[in-house]
């Protein structure tokens, strides 16, 4: 191993789900310390810490980590950067490893989302007594409902439909939508650490109540309280550690993050695909392989009309070509490149902060042969989005250390 | 349940300064309110880059050196970086559905259809309206025209106007 490559050396996530007993900091503090146990590290052995909360992110979470497990007074950065801030928070660690500051780092990622309903939505304050422009746009009344949606739901319904208007489909366009979750719900019978394990048919997805169409609300990432954390260690100083904690590091071949350049519709509705290919396109090439070179991807489904448009941002199929790649057969467990094996936000759940790491640990834990029930065999290399609206996405490709 | 709006606002084609036509109404003094028994204001759009009038159609700014468009201001051009340098656009009012969505209503209130619009080539914001919200009477790539109603009196009795998309 180089000594200025990247390693994963612990990593952990808690379950997803409702946790009414913890606060922010103990799901953080849970996740920090077994991802430094998992590595055969402490605390004190960090030389950085990133840490992200999306919605208390003015309260500091890094430092108040810190009180939990350890104040040893190292360079703390809070993160935000949407449902991006959990790869945020990894890629900041990671940038200060590859700097050479510091030989190891950790990075934390933790959300409390229980019962939080739907996000996004603006419906703008209760109607005055007279109209009154405020505003960007000089509005007299929030957007939600009069001009639009702001809604993830909705937001994403027009995302995934938009792609198929640019790319026909012949066929059913909500059922489509519902195959695509069927598969991650039935993934999540297999990963005990999701929030819903529940294999559900395309018609119980279907009939489910809707939400944003043609997203029901099985369709939905579902609200859930979790931390996830990674332990970062440099190349130079893995190869001072142990024999098993160098063959259970998992190598960092790749770690990009991009934000939206401007296109045309952008500021009508959020651009995620533009930027998350740039991502794509820069990954693979810093990590020396293609999208056929993947064994298993996670990828930001949010919502399923999301997962159909990165088939074709990430290029796991041809351009525009992403439904019958689907149809396939290709992103099921047992296809060319399975996708969400993890259950996918759908079922897994999306505790925002959380998931740009928990997708990373899915991802070590099948390359470290570690995943049991839902292990894709032999598994060599990997991919984790995350996408966060604004917008950020952030792509880590990952491969096993071969030790 | 849309009601088309008849009424005419002199504003029409007033160019977007920076707070739009707000500025035109406070100067003509046809916002706010109205002594008790005087004539009822003219109703004001829901947002400044709707202008209202016999001919209603949204108005953009362009960046004079790139032609990308904006519905709000910006100190710069988002697409060329170019500073400061925007002229105000009109919106063509007839457009295409380029995406959409229908949003269950859980306050009892009818289902909503949000869609991207594309207007001669300019990506619009709305609603589809004047037509049952379900994926039988909206479709991708349909024609669609810009219309307006009203969202509602504030206590003086001045209506807002907001716009949407009907069947063409």
């Amino acid at each position: 191993m180089a000594n200025d490559d990247i390693w994963i050396l612990g990593i952990n996530m808690t379950k997803f789900g409702k946790h009414p007993d913890s606060d922010v900091v103990d799901l953080a503090a849970d996740a920090a310390l077994a991802a430094l146990a998992d590595g055969g590290v402490t605390i004190q052995d960090m030389g950085v810490l990133a840490a992200g909360n999306l919605m208390g992110a003015a309260a500091g979470l890094g430092q108040q980590l810190q009180k939990q497990i350890g104040q040893t007074g190292i360079p703390v950065y809070n993160v935000a950067n949407a449902c991006a801030t959990g790869a945020t928070a990894l890629r900041t660690v990671i940038m200060a490893v590859k700097s050479g500051e510091c030989d190891m780092g950790l990075a934390v990622g933790v959300e409390k989302l229980s019962g939080a309903g739907m996000l996004g939505a603006g419906f703008g304050a209760a109607k005055s007594e007279e109209w009154t422009r405020a505003g960007r746009h000089g509005t007299v009344s929030g957007f939600e409902g009069k001009l639009g949606t702001d809604m993830m739901p909705g937001v994403f319904a027009q995302v995934g439909m938009e792609y198929l208007h640019a790319h026909p489909y012949d066929g059913a366009e909500f059922e489509l939508f519902a195959r695509i979750s069927a598969k991650n719900h039935f993934n999540s019978t297999m990963n005990p650490l999701a929030a819903i394990q529940k294999d559900m048919s395309v018609e119980q997805i279907m009939n489910e109540p809707m939400i944003a169409y043609p997203n029901t609300r099985a369709m939905c990432s579902a609200n859930s309280d979790g931390a996830a954390a990674a332990v970062v260690v440099s190349g130079a100083k893995l190869r001072t550690l142990s024999a098993e904690q160098q063959r259970r590091a998992v190598k960092v071949s790749a770690s990009v993050l991009t934000s939206d350049p401007y296109q045309e519709a952008c500021q009508i509705l959020p651009d995620v695909n533009t930027l998350t290919r740039r991502a794509a396109i820069q990954a693979y090439e810093a990590a020396g392989i293609g999208p056929a070179d993947l064994d298993l991807v996670e990828l930001h489904d949010c919502f399923a009309t999301a997962e159909l448009v990165h088939y074709d941002n990430l290029m796991l199929c041809p351009e525009g070509d992403a439904v019958a790649w689907f149809e396939a057969g290709n992103a099921h467990r047992d296809g060319s490149t399975p996708v969400n094996v993890s259950g996918g936000l759908e079922s897994k759940g999306h505790p925002i902060a959380a998931t740009g790491i928990a997708n990373i640990w899915e991802i070590c834990h099948h390359l470290r042969g570690e995943a049991g029930a839902r292990q894709i065999p032999d598994a060599k290399v990997g991919l984790a989005h995350v996408i966060g609206l604004g917008s950020a996405c952030g792509v880590h490709i990952l491969e096993r250390s071969g030790l | 349940m849309w009601r088309r709006c008849a009424v005419s606002c002199r504003a029409d084609r007033v160019g977007l300064g920076p707070v739009g036509l707000w500025s035109y109404h406070a100067a003509i003094g046809a916002r706010p309110g109205r002594p008790e028994g005087g004539p009822v204001s003219d109703p004001i759009p829901m947002v400044d880059y709707l202008v209202l009038g016999g001919d209603p159609h949204l108005v953009a700014h362009e960046c004079t050196s790139c032609g990308a468009r904006f519905f709000d201001r910006r100190n710069a051009c988002a697409s060329c970086g170019a500073v400061d340098s925007f002229s105000s656009v009109d919106i063509p009012t007839a457009g295409e559905v380029r995406a959409f969505t229908i949003v269950k209503s859980w306050t009892g209130g009818d289902d909503y259809v949000p869609a991207v619009v594309d207007c001669g080539g300019t990506s619009v914001r709305g609603q589809i309206v004047n037509t049952p919200p379900d994926p039988e009477h909206v479709k991708l790539g349909m024609k669609v025209r810009l219309t307006t109603y009203s969202i509602g009196a504030d206590s003086t009795g001045t209506e807002a106007i907001t716009y949407g998309f009907e069947p063409a």
